[in-house]
Protein backbone atom coordinates (compact mmCIF):
# COMPACT_ATOMS: atom_id res chain seq x y z
CA UNK A 1 0.00 0.00 0.00
CA UNK A 2 1.10 3.72 -0.98
CA UNK A 3 -0.47 6.43 0.39
CA UNK A 4 0.76 8.89 -2.43
CA UNK A 5 -1.11 6.47 -4.55
CA UNK A 6 -4.58 7.01 -2.53
CA UNK A 7 -3.99 10.37 -2.01
CA UNK A 8 -2.98 11.80 -5.22
CA UNK A 9 -2.24 15.68 -6.28
CA UNK A 10 -5.48 15.70 -8.07
CA UNK A 11 -7.30 13.96 -5.16
CA UNK A 12 -5.48 16.40 -2.89
CA UNK A 13 -6.53 19.34 -5.03
CA UNK A 14 -10.15 18.46 -5.34
CA UNK A 15 -10.74 17.66 -1.90
CA UNK A 16 -9.78 21.02 -1.20
CA UNK A 17 -11.38 23.23 -3.88
CA UNK A 18 -13.95 20.84 -5.04
CA UNK A 19 -15.92 21.66 -8.37
CA UNK A 20 -19.65 22.49 -9.05
CA UNK A 21 -20.38 22.58 -5.22
CA UNK A 22 -23.98 24.21 -4.72
CA UNK A 23 -27.15 23.60 -5.62
CA UNK A 24 -27.71 24.28 -9.46
CA UNK A 25 -30.52 26.21 -10.80
CA UNK A 26 -33.56 24.60 -11.88
CA UNK A 27 -32.68 21.52 -10.92
CA UNK A 28 -34.67 18.76 -12.03
CA UNK A 29 -33.73 15.72 -10.35
CA UNK A 30 -31.69 15.55 -6.90
CA UNK A 31 -31.27 12.70 -4.29
CA UNK A 32 -29.29 12.31 -0.83
CA UNK A 33 -26.98 10.08 0.05
CA UNK A 34 -24.88 9.26 2.96
CA UNK A 35 -22.52 6.36 4.83
CA UNK A 36 -23.86 5.84 8.03
CA UNK A 37 -20.36 4.51 9.33
CA UNK A 38 -18.39 7.96 8.61
CA UNK A 39 -21.25 10.46 8.46
CA UNK A 40 -20.62 11.45 4.85
CA UNK A 41 -23.70 13.33 3.69
CA UNK A 42 -23.85 14.30 -0.44
CA UNK A 43 -26.99 15.93 -1.90
CA UNK A 44 -26.65 15.61 -6.10
CA UNK A 45 -28.56 18.60 -7.68
CA UNK A 46 -28.94 16.87 -11.97
CA UNK A 47 -30.50 19.25 -14.73
CA UNK A 48 -31.81 17.24 -17.36
CA UNK A 49 -32.36 19.07 -20.70
CA UNK A 50 -35.46 18.07 -23.36
CA UNK A 51 -32.93 15.94 -25.06
CA UNK A 52 -31.96 13.71 -21.87
CA UNK A 53 -28.34 15.20 -21.65
CA UNK A 54 -26.65 16.00 -18.05
CA UNK A 55 -26.87 19.95 -18.41
CA UNK A 56 -26.02 20.70 -15.30
CA UNK A 57 -24.51 18.75 -12.00
CA UNK A 58 -23.80 20.05 -8.23
CA UNK A 59 -23.50 18.73 -4.93
CA UNK A 60 -23.41 19.55 -1.67
CA UNK A 61 -22.39 17.64 1.49
CA UNK A 62 -19.47 17.02 3.92
CA UNK A 63 -16.94 14.37 4.01
CA UNK A 64 -13.23 13.28 3.77
CA UNK A 65 -10.64 13.83 0.72
CA UNK A 66 -11.62 10.96 -0.79
CA UNK A 67 -15.44 11.45 -1.06
CA UNK A 68 -14.90 14.99 -2.06
CA UNK A 69 -12.48 14.84 -4.61
CA UNK A 70 -14.39 11.96 -6.01
CA UNK A 71 -17.87 13.35 -6.11
CA UNK A 72 -16.13 16.91 -7.48
CA UNK A 73 -14.41 14.45 -10.53
CA UNK A 74 -17.83 12.94 -10.99
CA UNK A 75 -19.35 15.95 -11.52
CA UNK A 76 -16.63 17.08 -14.31
CA UNK A 77 -17.10 13.96 -16.39
CA UNK A 78 -20.92 13.65 -16.16
CA UNK A 79 -21.78 17.34 -17.21
CA UNK A 80 -22.85 17.28 -21.23
CA UNK A 81 -23.24 13.66 -21.21
CA UNK A 82 -26.44 11.53 -22.28
CA UNK A 83 -28.49 10.44 -19.43
CA UNK A 84 -27.17 6.60 -21.16
CA UNK A 85 -23.38 7.59 -21.24
CA UNK A 86 -23.92 8.81 -17.36
CA UNK A 87 -25.19 5.35 -16.27
CA UNK A 88 -22.23 4.08 -18.16
CA UNK A 89 -19.77 5.79 -16.61
CA UNK A 90 -21.03 4.92 -13.32
CA UNK A 91 -20.94 1.34 -14.00
CA UNK A 92 -16.92 2.05 -15.43
CA UNK A 93 -16.18 4.25 -12.38
CA UNK A 94 -17.72 1.37 -9.85
CA UNK A 95 -16.15 -1.90 -11.71
CA UNK A 96 -12.58 0.31 -11.39
CA UNK A 97 -13.25 0.88 -7.95
CA UNK A 98 -14.20 -2.65 -6.69
CA UNK A 99 -12.55 -5.14 -9.41
CA UNK A 100 -9.98 -2.69 -10.48
CA UNK A 101 -10.74 -2.59 -14.48
CA UNK A 102 -9.02 -0.23 -16.31
CA UNK A 103 -10.83 2.87 -17.65
CA UNK A 104 -11.48 2.04 -21.19
CA UNK A 105 -14.70 4.49 -22.01
CA UNK A 106 -14.97 6.36 -25.66
CA UNK A 107 -16.54 9.08 -24.07
CA UNK A 108 -13.36 10.07 -22.04
CA UNK A 109 -10.65 11.99 -23.58
CA UNK A 110 -7.17 11.21 -21.67
CA UNK A 111 -7.35 13.89 -18.90
CA UNK A 112 -10.64 12.91 -18.58
CA UNK A 113 -9.40 8.90 -17.94
CA UNK A 114 -6.55 9.87 -15.76
CA UNK A 115 -8.61 11.92 -13.80
CA UNK A 116 -10.58 9.13 -13.16
CA UNK A 117 -8.34 6.58 -12.59
CA UNK A 118 -6.75 9.35 -9.72
CA UNK A 119 -9.86 7.49 -8.07
CA UNK A 120 -8.48 3.71 -8.56
CA UNK A 121 -6.04 3.74 -5.63
CA UNK A 122 -8.78 3.69 -3.38
CA UNK A 123 -9.38 -0.17 -4.20
CA UNK A 124 -6.48 -1.26 -1.84
CA UNK A 125 -8.03 0.78 1.31
CA UNK A 126 -11.75 -1.83 1.32
CA UNK A 127 -12.45 0.79 4.23
CA UNK A 128 -11.99 3.23 2.14
CA UNK A 129 -13.79 2.08 -1.22
CA UNK A 130 -17.68 3.28 0.15
CA UNK A 131 -16.14 6.97 1.08
CA UNK A 132 -15.50 6.79 -3.28
CA UNK A 133 -18.61 5.69 -4.54
CA UNK A 134 -21.45 7.17 -2.29
CA UNK A 135 -21.75 9.81 -4.62
CA UNK A 136 -21.98 7.90 -7.83
CA UNK A 137 -24.59 5.71 -6.20
CA UNK A 138 -26.00 8.94 -4.71
CA UNK A 139 -26.59 9.84 -8.56
CA UNK A 140 -27.44 6.66 -10.41
CA UNK A 141 -30.77 7.52 -7.25
CA UNK A 142 -31.04 10.99 -9.15
CA UNK A 143 -31.20 9.99 -12.52
CA UNK A 144 -33.36 6.88 -11.47
CA UNK A 145 -35.97 9.33 -9.02
CA UNK A 146 -35.43 7.35 -6.34
CA UNK A 147 -36.74 9.07 -3.17
CA UNK A 148 -34.79 6.68 -0.41
CA UNK A 149 -31.37 8.22 0.36
CA UNK A 150 -28.62 6.40 -0.48
CA UNK A 151 -27.13 3.82 1.87
CA UNK A 152 -23.17 3.04 1.33
CA UNK A 153 -23.87 -0.25 3.98
CA UNK A 154 -26.49 -1.28 1.76
CA UNK A 155 -25.40 -1.18 -1.45
CA UNK A 156 -21.67 -1.96 -1.70
CA UNK B 1 3.92 0.38 37.89
CA UNK B 2 6.69 -1.46 35.51
CA UNK B 3 5.24 -0.92 31.96
CA UNK B 4 7.39 -3.08 29.97
CA UNK B 5 5.97 -6.11 31.85
CA UNK B 6 2.91 -4.86 31.32
CA UNK B 7 3.13 -4.49 27.95
CA UNK B 8 4.75 -7.92 28.34
CA UNK B 9 1.88 -9.30 28.78
CA UNK B 10 0.13 -8.43 25.74
CA UNK B 11 0.94 -10.36 22.57
CA UNK B 12 -0.52 -8.35 19.93
CA UNK B 13 1.55 -5.14 21.11
CA UNK B 14 4.71 -6.57 19.45
CA UNK B 15 2.45 -7.18 16.14
CA UNK B 16 3.32 -5.00 13.25
CA UNK B 17 1.33 -3.28 10.80
CA UNK B 18 1.73 -1.93 7.61
CA UNK B 19 5.88 -2.96 8.74
CA UNK B 20 5.35 -0.22 11.99
CA UNK B 21 5.20 -1.39 15.57
CA UNK B 22 1.53 -1.36 15.78
CA UNK B 23 0.39 1.63 18.38
CA UNK B 24 -3.01 1.00 20.01
CA UNK B 25 -4.70 3.67 20.44
CA UNK B 26 -8.42 2.36 20.06
CA UNK B 27 -9.11 0.76 23.69
CA UNK B 28 -12.56 3.06 23.80
CA UNK B 29 -13.61 0.53 20.89
CA UNK B 30 -12.12 -2.24 22.59
CA UNK B 31 -9.02 -3.05 24.54
CA UNK B 32 -6.65 -5.60 24.07
CA UNK B 33 -6.43 -8.72 26.02
CA UNK B 34 -3.62 -9.53 28.64
CA UNK B 35 -1.84 -13.31 28.26
CA UNK B 36 -3.37 -14.63 31.33
CA UNK B 37 -7.10 -13.80 29.70
CA UNK B 38 -5.85 -15.72 26.56
CA UNK B 39 -4.54 -18.66 28.31
CA UNK B 40 -7.86 -18.74 30.54
CA UNK B 41 -10.04 -19.44 27.41
CA UNK B 42 -7.70 -22.10 26.17
CA UNK B 43 -7.18 -23.74 29.06
CA UNK B 44 -10.64 -24.07 29.85
CA UNK B 45 -11.46 -24.93 26.25
CA UNK B 46 -9.08 -27.74 26.47
CA UNK B 47 -9.59 -29.19 29.88
CA UNK B 48 -12.34 -28.19 31.48
CA UNK B 49 -15.37 -26.98 29.01
CA UNK B 50 -18.31 -27.95 29.90
CA UNK B 51 -21.76 -26.53 29.92
CA UNK B 52 -22.83 -25.43 33.36
CA UNK B 53 -25.58 -25.20 35.47
CA UNK B 54 -27.40 -28.58 33.86
CA UNK B 55 -25.60 -31.37 33.87
CA UNK B 56 -24.29 -32.77 37.38
CA UNK B 57 -20.72 -34.49 35.91
CA UNK B 58 -18.22 -33.46 37.80
CA UNK B 59 -16.71 -31.00 34.87
CA UNK B 60 -19.89 -29.85 34.86
CA UNK B 61 -19.91 -28.57 38.43
CA UNK B 62 -16.04 -27.15 37.78
CA UNK B 63 -17.18 -25.25 35.16
CA UNK B 64 -20.27 -24.10 37.05
CA UNK B 65 -18.00 -22.89 40.34
CA UNK B 66 -15.56 -21.38 37.81
CA UNK B 67 -18.14 -19.01 36.37
CA UNK B 68 -19.93 -18.51 39.55
CA UNK B 69 -15.98 -17.81 40.92
CA UNK B 70 -16.45 -14.61 38.14
CA UNK B 71 -19.67 -13.64 39.24
CA UNK B 72 -18.06 -12.82 42.82
CA UNK B 73 -15.19 -11.44 41.64
CA UNK B 74 -17.19 -8.81 39.35
CA UNK B 75 -19.42 -8.09 42.91
CA UNK B 76 -16.31 -7.01 44.44
CA UNK B 77 -14.31 -5.47 41.68
CA UNK B 78 -17.96 -3.28 41.53
CA UNK B 79 -18.41 -3.49 45.51
CA UNK B 80 -21.94 -4.83 45.14
CA UNK B 81 -24.03 -5.87 48.04
CA UNK B 82 -24.48 -9.96 46.46
CA UNK B 83 -23.91 -11.36 43.61
CA UNK B 84 -27.51 -11.81 42.80
CA UNK B 85 -27.05 -8.41 41.46
CA UNK B 86 -24.79 -9.95 38.88
CA UNK B 87 -26.49 -10.98 35.62
CA UNK B 88 -24.29 -11.76 32.89
CA UNK B 89 -25.24 -10.68 29.35
CA UNK B 90 -24.05 -10.51 26.12
CA UNK B 91 -22.29 -6.74 25.90
CA UNK B 92 -23.31 -3.27 27.53
CA UNK B 93 -25.87 -2.82 24.78
CA UNK B 94 -27.50 -5.80 25.76
CA UNK B 95 -27.93 -5.42 29.56
CA UNK B 96 -28.91 -1.40 29.10
CA UNK B 97 -31.45 -2.85 26.57
CA UNK B 98 -32.55 -6.03 29.36
CA UNK B 99 -33.25 -2.96 31.64
CA UNK B 100 -35.18 -0.49 29.15
CA UNK B 101 -37.54 -3.33 28.09
CA UNK B 102 -38.53 -4.99 31.13
CA UNK B 103 -38.84 -1.54 32.84
CA UNK B 104 -40.22 -0.04 30.27
CA UNK B 105 -42.82 -3.04 30.71
CA UNK B 106 -43.44 -2.60 34.06
CA UNK B 107 -43.64 1.29 34.36
CA UNK B 108 -43.56 3.46 31.33
CA UNK B 109 -46.74 4.42 29.85
CA UNK B 110 -47.52 7.09 27.35
CA UNK B 111 -46.40 10.42 28.05
CA UNK B 112 -44.04 9.36 30.89
CA UNK B 113 -40.35 10.74 30.46
CA UNK B 114 -37.12 9.52 30.33
CA UNK B 115 -34.51 11.50 30.93
CA UNK B 116 -30.51 11.12 29.02
CA UNK B 117 -28.22 13.36 28.33
CA UNK B 118 -26.99 14.50 24.89
CA UNK B 119 -23.61 12.94 25.82
CA UNK B 120 -24.92 9.14 25.22
CA UNK B 121 -23.78 6.33 22.92
CA UNK B 122 -26.82 5.50 20.69
CA UNK B 123 -26.66 2.13 22.94
CA UNK B 124 -27.92 4.62 25.89
CA UNK B 125 -30.64 6.05 23.67
CA UNK B 126 -32.01 3.41 21.12
CA UNK B 127 -33.20 1.15 23.81
CA UNK B 128 -35.63 4.07 25.26
CA UNK B 129 -36.41 5.45 21.91
CA UNK B 130 -37.60 1.87 21.33
CA UNK B 131 -40.62 3.06 24.70
CA UNK B 132 -41.04 5.85 22.82
CA UNK B 133 -42.28 4.32 19.98
CA UNK B 134 -44.38 1.21 21.21
CA UNK B 135 -45.44 2.78 24.71
CA UNK B 136 -45.13 6.69 23.80
CA UNK B 137 -42.34 7.54 25.95
CA UNK B 138 -41.18 11.06 25.68
CA UNK B 139 -37.35 11.53 25.61
CA UNK B 140 -35.84 14.20 27.08
CA UNK B 141 -31.77 14.96 26.45
CA UNK B 142 -30.13 16.97 29.07
CA UNK B 143 -28.06 19.68 27.74
CA UNK B 144 -24.40 20.02 27.65
CA UNK B 145 -22.00 22.79 27.44
CA UNK B 146 -18.56 23.83 24.85
CA UNK B 147 -16.99 21.81 27.43
CA UNK B 148 -18.41 18.17 27.50
CA UNK B 149 -19.99 18.68 30.64
CA UNK B 150 -23.55 18.09 31.50
CA UNK B 151 -25.57 21.10 32.99
CA UNK B 152 -26.62 20.39 36.11
CA UNK B 153 -28.83 23.11 36.61
CA UNK B 154 -30.99 22.22 33.19
CA UNK B 155 -30.82 18.81 34.11
CA UNK B 156 -32.81 19.32 37.65
CA UNK B 157 -34.91 20.99 35.82
CA UNK B 158 -35.64 18.55 32.78
CA UNK B 159 -36.62 16.30 35.76
CA UNK B 160 -40.49 16.37 36.20
CA UNK B 161 -43.21 14.37 37.89
CA UNK B 162 -43.63 12.32 34.88
CA UNK B 163 -39.81 11.53 34.72
CA UNK B 164 -39.77 7.35 35.39
CA UNK B 165 -35.85 7.07 34.64
CA UNK B 166 -32.45 8.53 34.64
CA UNK B 167 -29.88 7.20 32.02
CA UNK B 168 -26.31 8.50 31.43
CA UNK B 169 -23.19 7.59 30.91
CA UNK B 170 -20.22 7.46 33.68
CA UNK B 171 -17.83 8.52 30.88
CA UNK B 172 -18.04 9.94 27.49
CA UNK B 173 -16.61 7.86 24.70
CA UNK B 174 -15.59 10.95 22.84
CA UNK B 175 -14.91 14.08 24.96
CA UNK B 176 -14.11 11.60 28.11
CA UNK B 177 -16.06 13.53 30.34
CA UNK B 178 -16.57 11.77 33.75
CA UNK B 179 -19.77 12.74 34.40
CA UNK B 180 -21.06 13.14 38.76
CA UNK B 181 -23.15 9.91 38.74
CA UNK B 182 -22.67 10.71 42.73
CA UNK B 183 -24.71 14.12 41.97
CA UNK B 184 -27.15 12.79 39.72
CA UNK B 185 -28.10 9.86 41.48
CA UNK B 186 -29.15 12.52 45.04
CA UNK B 187 -31.17 14.48 42.83
CA UNK B 188 -32.39 11.31 41.24
CA UNK B 189 -33.23 9.80 45.12
CA UNK B 190 -35.21 12.89 46.17
CA UNK B 191 -37.74 12.34 43.38
CA UNK B 192 -37.65 8.40 43.69
CA UNK B 193 -36.69 7.81 40.33
CA UNK B 194 -34.07 4.95 39.39
CA UNK B 195 -30.67 5.66 37.42
CA UNK B 196 -29.10 3.67 35.31
CA UNK B 197 -25.22 4.23 34.34
CA UNK B 198 -23.92 2.92 31.42
CA UNK B 199 -20.06 1.91 32.23
CA UNK B 200 -18.54 1.00 29.46
CA UNK B 201 -16.11 3.56 29.61
CA UNK B 202 -15.66 3.71 33.42
CA UNK B 203 -14.77 0.35 33.64
CA UNK B 204 -11.77 0.26 32.65
CA UNK B 205 -10.57 3.65 33.26
CA UNK B 206 -11.61 4.13 36.80
CA UNK B 207 -12.80 2.78 40.23
CA UNK B 208 -16.60 1.35 40.60
CA UNK B 209 -18.27 1.34 43.66
CA UNK B 210 -22.25 1.34 43.11
CA UNK B 211 -22.71 0.97 46.44
CA UNK B 212 -21.39 4.47 47.20
CA UNK B 213 -22.90 5.46 43.79
CA UNK B 214 -26.09 4.21 44.91
CA UNK B 215 -27.16 3.72 41.10
CA UNK B 216 -30.08 1.31 40.43
CA UNK B 217 -28.52 -0.21 37.47
CA UNK B 218 -24.92 -0.01 35.79
CA UNK B 219 -23.70 -1.72 32.29
CA UNK B 220 -20.41 -2.88 31.26
CA UNK B 221 -18.85 -4.48 28.25
CA UNK B 222 -15.98 -7.00 29.17
CA UNK B 223 -13.93 -6.31 26.11
CA UNK B 224 -13.61 -2.97 27.11
CA UNK B 225 -12.19 -4.14 30.19
CA UNK B 226 -9.46 -6.16 29.16
CA UNK B 227 -11.61 -9.06 28.88
CA UNK B 228 -12.91 -11.64 26.19
CA UNK B 229 -16.17 -10.31 23.80
CA UNK B 230 -19.25 -11.80 24.14
CA UNK B 231 -19.76 -10.97 27.61
CA UNK B 232 -21.48 -8.26 29.52
CA UNK B 233 -22.87 -6.85 32.87
CA UNK B 234 -25.26 -5.74 34.39
CA UNK B 235 -25.39 -4.89 37.69
CA UNK B 236 -28.91 -4.01 39.48
CA UNK B 237 -30.48 -3.31 42.98
CA UNK B 238 -31.88 -6.84 44.20
CA UNK B 239 -35.00 -5.07 44.42
CA UNK B 240 -35.57 -4.33 40.79
CA UNK B 241 -34.48 -7.91 39.51
CA UNK B 242 -37.24 -9.49 42.11
CA UNK B 243 -39.61 -7.00 41.10
CA UNK B 244 -38.78 -6.55 37.30
CA UNK B 245 -40.30 -9.39 34.39
CA UNK B 246 -38.40 -11.84 33.25
CA UNK B 247 -36.46 -10.74 29.76
CA UNK B 248 -35.44 -13.77 27.29
CA UNK B 249 -37.06 -16.82 27.77
CA UNK B 250 -35.76 -20.20 27.84
CA UNK B 251 -33.52 -23.01 29.60
CA UNK B 252 -32.21 -22.30 32.42
CA UNK B 253 -34.03 -19.25 33.41
CA UNK B 254 -37.23 -20.94 34.48
CA UNK B 255 -38.03 -23.26 38.02
CA UNK B 256 -40.86 -25.23 36.89
CA UNK B 257 -43.02 -25.72 33.14
CA UNK B 258 -46.16 -26.73 33.07
CA UNK B 259 -48.12 -26.47 30.07
CA UNK B 260 -50.55 -23.17 31.99
CA UNK B 261 -48.02 -22.26 33.78
CA UNK B 262 -44.34 -21.35 34.56
CA UNK B 263 -42.47 -19.85 37.62
CA UNK B 264 -39.23 -18.30 36.93
CA UNK B 265 -35.58 -19.72 38.39
CA UNK B 266 -34.67 -17.12 41.55
CA UNK B 267 -31.65 -14.89 41.12
CA UNK B 268 -29.54 -14.38 39.02
CA UNK B 269 -30.80 -17.08 36.72
CA UNK B 270 -33.92 -15.69 36.39
CA UNK B 271 -31.89 -13.34 33.34
CA UNK B 272 -29.65 -15.75 32.32
CA UNK B 273 -32.02 -17.77 29.81
CA UNK B 274 -29.89 -19.85 27.12
CA UNK B 275 -26.40 -20.87 27.47
CA UNK B 276 -23.85 -18.64 28.59
CA UNK B 277 -20.45 -17.84 27.11
CA UNK B 278 -18.94 -19.63 29.37
CA UNK B 279 -15.56 -19.83 28.93
CA UNK B 280 -15.60 -16.22 28.54
CA UNK B 281 -16.81 -15.15 31.67
CA UNK B 282 -14.63 -17.63 33.51
CA UNK B 283 -11.95 -15.77 31.44
CA UNK B 284 -12.98 -12.13 32.73
CA UNK B 285 -12.00 -13.51 35.95
CA UNK B 286 -8.51 -13.17 34.82
CA UNK B 287 -9.35 -9.82 33.53
CA UNK B 288 -10.06 -8.41 36.97
CA UNK B 289 -7.21 -10.00 38.61
CA UNK B 290 -5.16 -8.60 35.61
CA UNK B 291 -6.48 -5.25 36.72
CA UNK B 292 -6.22 -5.91 40.59
CA UNK B 293 -2.46 -6.88 39.88
CA UNK B 294 -1.55 -3.22 38.81
CA UNK B 295 -3.86 -1.97 41.11
CA UNK B 296 -6.66 0.55 40.39
CA UNK B 297 -4.94 3.52 41.39
CA UNK B 298 -2.06 2.89 39.20
CA UNK B 299 -3.87 2.64 36.44
CA UNK B 300 -5.75 5.80 36.85
CA UNK B 301 -2.17 7.54 37.87
CA UNK B 302 -0.85 6.20 34.58
CA UNK B 303 -3.78 6.98 32.82
CA UNK B 304 -4.01 10.87 33.44
CA UNK B 305 -0.36 11.52 32.86
CA UNK B 306 -0.54 9.91 29.90
CA UNK B 307 -3.68 11.77 29.14
CA UNK B 308 -2.45 15.05 30.00
CA UNK B 309 0.66 14.26 28.18
CA UNK B 310 -1.87 13.99 25.21
CA UNK B 311 -3.58 16.90 25.54
CA UNK B 312 -0.40 19.21 25.44
CA UNK B 313 1.81 17.46 22.45
CA UNK B 314 -1.68 17.48 20.44
CA UNK B 315 -2.45 21.10 21.60
CA UNK B 316 1.00 22.22 20.23
CA UNK B 317 0.39 20.97 16.27
CA UNK B 318 -1.02 24.03 14.36
CA UNK B 319 -4.69 23.39 13.59
CA UNK B 320 -5.39 20.97 16.04
CA UNK B 321 -8.59 21.11 18.00
CA UNK B 322 -9.36 18.95 21.04
CA UNK B 323 -13.35 17.86 21.47
CA UNK B 324 -14.39 19.29 24.62
CA UNK B 325 -12.83 20.34 27.88
CA UNK B 326 -14.67 18.80 30.44
CA UNK B 327 -14.02 19.23 34.43
CA UNK B 328 -12.45 15.84 34.76
CA UNK B 329 -11.03 13.81 32.00
CA UNK B 330 -10.39 10.11 31.88
CA UNK B 331 -8.25 8.80 28.39
CA UNK B 332 -10.68 9.45 25.92
CA UNK B 333 -9.45 12.25 23.36
CA UNK B 334 -10.92 12.98 20.49
CA UNK B 335 -9.82 15.75 17.88
CA UNK B 336 -9.83 17.43 14.85
CA UNK B 337 -7.22 18.45 12.32
CA UNK B 338 -8.56 21.59 10.02
CA UNK B 339 -8.54 20.89 7.00
CA UNK B 340 -8.25 17.07 7.14
CA UNK B 341 -11.04 15.03 7.53
CA UNK B 342 -11.14 12.14 10.66
CA UNK B 343 -10.80 9.35 7.84
CA UNK B 344 -8.28 10.68 6.04
CA UNK B 345 -6.22 10.92 9.44
CA UNK B 346 -7.38 7.98 10.29
CA UNK B 347 -6.38 5.96 7.27
CA UNK B 348 -3.06 8.27 6.89
CA UNK B 349 -1.37 7.27 10.55
CA UNK B 350 -2.59 3.64 10.10
CA UNK B 351 0.32 3.30 7.42
CA UNK B 352 2.56 4.57 10.55
CA UNK B 353 1.16 1.45 12.49
CA UNK B 354 -1.33 4.03 14.51
CA UNK B 355 -4.97 2.72 15.09
CA UNK B 356 -7.21 5.18 16.53
CA UNK B 357 -11.04 5.62 15.20
CA UNK B 358 -12.50 7.89 13.24
CA UNK B 359 -16.13 8.92 12.63
CA UNK B 360 -19.26 9.33 15.03
CA UNK B 361 -18.33 6.64 18.02
CA UNK B 362 -21.77 6.17 17.97
CA UNK B 363 -22.77 9.86 19.11
CA UNK B 364 -24.42 11.20 16.66
CA UNK B 365 -26.42 13.56 19.22
CA UNK B 366 -23.40 14.30 20.29
CA UNK B 367 -21.60 15.60 17.37
CA UNK B 368 -24.90 17.27 15.98
CA UNK B 369 -24.90 19.51 19.36
CA UNK B 370 -20.98 20.14 18.86
CA UNK B 371 -21.59 21.07 14.82
CA UNK B 372 -19.21 18.16 14.05
CA UNK B 373 -20.02 15.54 11.37
CA UNK B 374 -16.94 13.59 12.24
CA UNK B 375 -13.97 13.23 15.21
CA UNK B 376 -11.05 11.06 15.44
CA UNK B 377 -10.06 9.35 18.61
CA UNK B 378 -7.28 8.76 20.70
CA UNK B 379 -7.90 6.48 23.42
CA UNK B 380 -5.78 4.73 25.83
CA UNK B 381 -5.45 1.76 28.00
CA UNK B 382 -2.91 0.67 31.18
CA UNK B 383 -0.50 -0.58 28.32
CA UNK B 384 0.00 3.30 26.37
CA UNK B 385 3.25 4.49 26.79
CA UNK B 386 4.38 8.36 26.03
CA UNK B 387 6.15 6.66 22.83
CA UNK B 388 3.01 6.04 21.64
CA UNK B 389 1.21 9.33 21.53
CA UNK B 390 4.93 10.71 20.19
CA UNK B 391 4.28 8.68 17.00
CA UNK B 392 0.47 9.56 17.09
CA UNK B 393 1.80 13.47 17.02
CA UNK B 394 4.27 12.15 14.25
CA UNK B 395 2.17 10.80 12.04
CA UNK B 396 -0.32 13.37 12.75
CA UNK B 397 1.99 15.88 11.21
CA UNK B 398 2.66 13.23 8.64
CA UNK B 399 -1.17 14.35 7.45
CA UNK B 400 -0.83 17.92 7.60
CA UNK B 401 2.31 17.38 5.37
CA UNK B 402 0.57 15.23 2.56
CA UNK B 403 -2.28 17.80 2.42
CA UNK B 404 0.18 20.69 2.91
CA UNK B 405 -1.40 22.39 5.57
CA UNK B 406 1.37 25.36 7.28
C1 LIG C 1 -20.30 4.81 26.37
C2 LIG C 1 -20.61 3.52 25.67
N1 LIG C 1 -21.77 2.94 25.86
C3 LIG C 1 -22.11 1.77 25.27
C4 LIG C 1 -21.24 1.15 24.39
C5 LIG C 1 -21.66 -0.12 23.73
O1 LIG C 1 -20.84 -1.17 24.05
P1 LIG C 1 -21.07 -2.60 23.41
O2 LIG C 1 -21.07 -2.40 21.94
O3 LIG C 1 -19.95 -3.41 23.90
O4 LIG C 1 -22.39 -3.08 23.93
C6 LIG C 1 -20.00 1.74 24.15
C7 LIG C 1 -19.05 1.11 23.20
O5 LIG C 1 -18.61 1.66 22.25
C8 LIG C 1 -19.68 2.95 24.79
O6 LIG C 1 -18.51 3.56 24.57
Amino acid sequence: MDLKQLYQDIILEHGKSPRNFGICNEYTHEAKGHNPLCGDQVEVYLKLNKESKVENLTFKGSGCAISIASTSIMTELVKGKSIEKAKKLVVDFLNMIKNGTIIKSDELDEDQKTKMMSLSGVKQYPMRVKCATLAWHTLTSAMEGNKEKVNTEVLD
Amino acid sequence: MDINSIRSQFPILSKKINGKQLVYLDSSNSSQKPLNVLNSLDYFYKNEFSNIGRSIHSLAVNATNKFEETRISVKNFINANSKEEIIFTKNATESINLIATTFGQMSIKKGDEILITELEHHSNYVPWHYLRETRGAIIKFAPINDDGDIIIEKFKELITSKTKIIAVTHLSNVTGTIVPIKEIVEIARKKNIPVLVDGCQSAPHIKIDVKDLDCDFYAISCHKVYGPTGVGILYAKKKWLEKLPPYNGGGGMISEVNKNQITYAPLPEKYEAGTMPTAEVVAFNESIKFMQSIGIDNIIKHENELTNYTLEKLKKINSVNIVGNPRNKAGVISFTIKGIHPHDISTIVDEEGVAIRAGHHCCQILHKRLNLNATARASIGVYNTKEDIDVLCDAIKNCRKIFELK
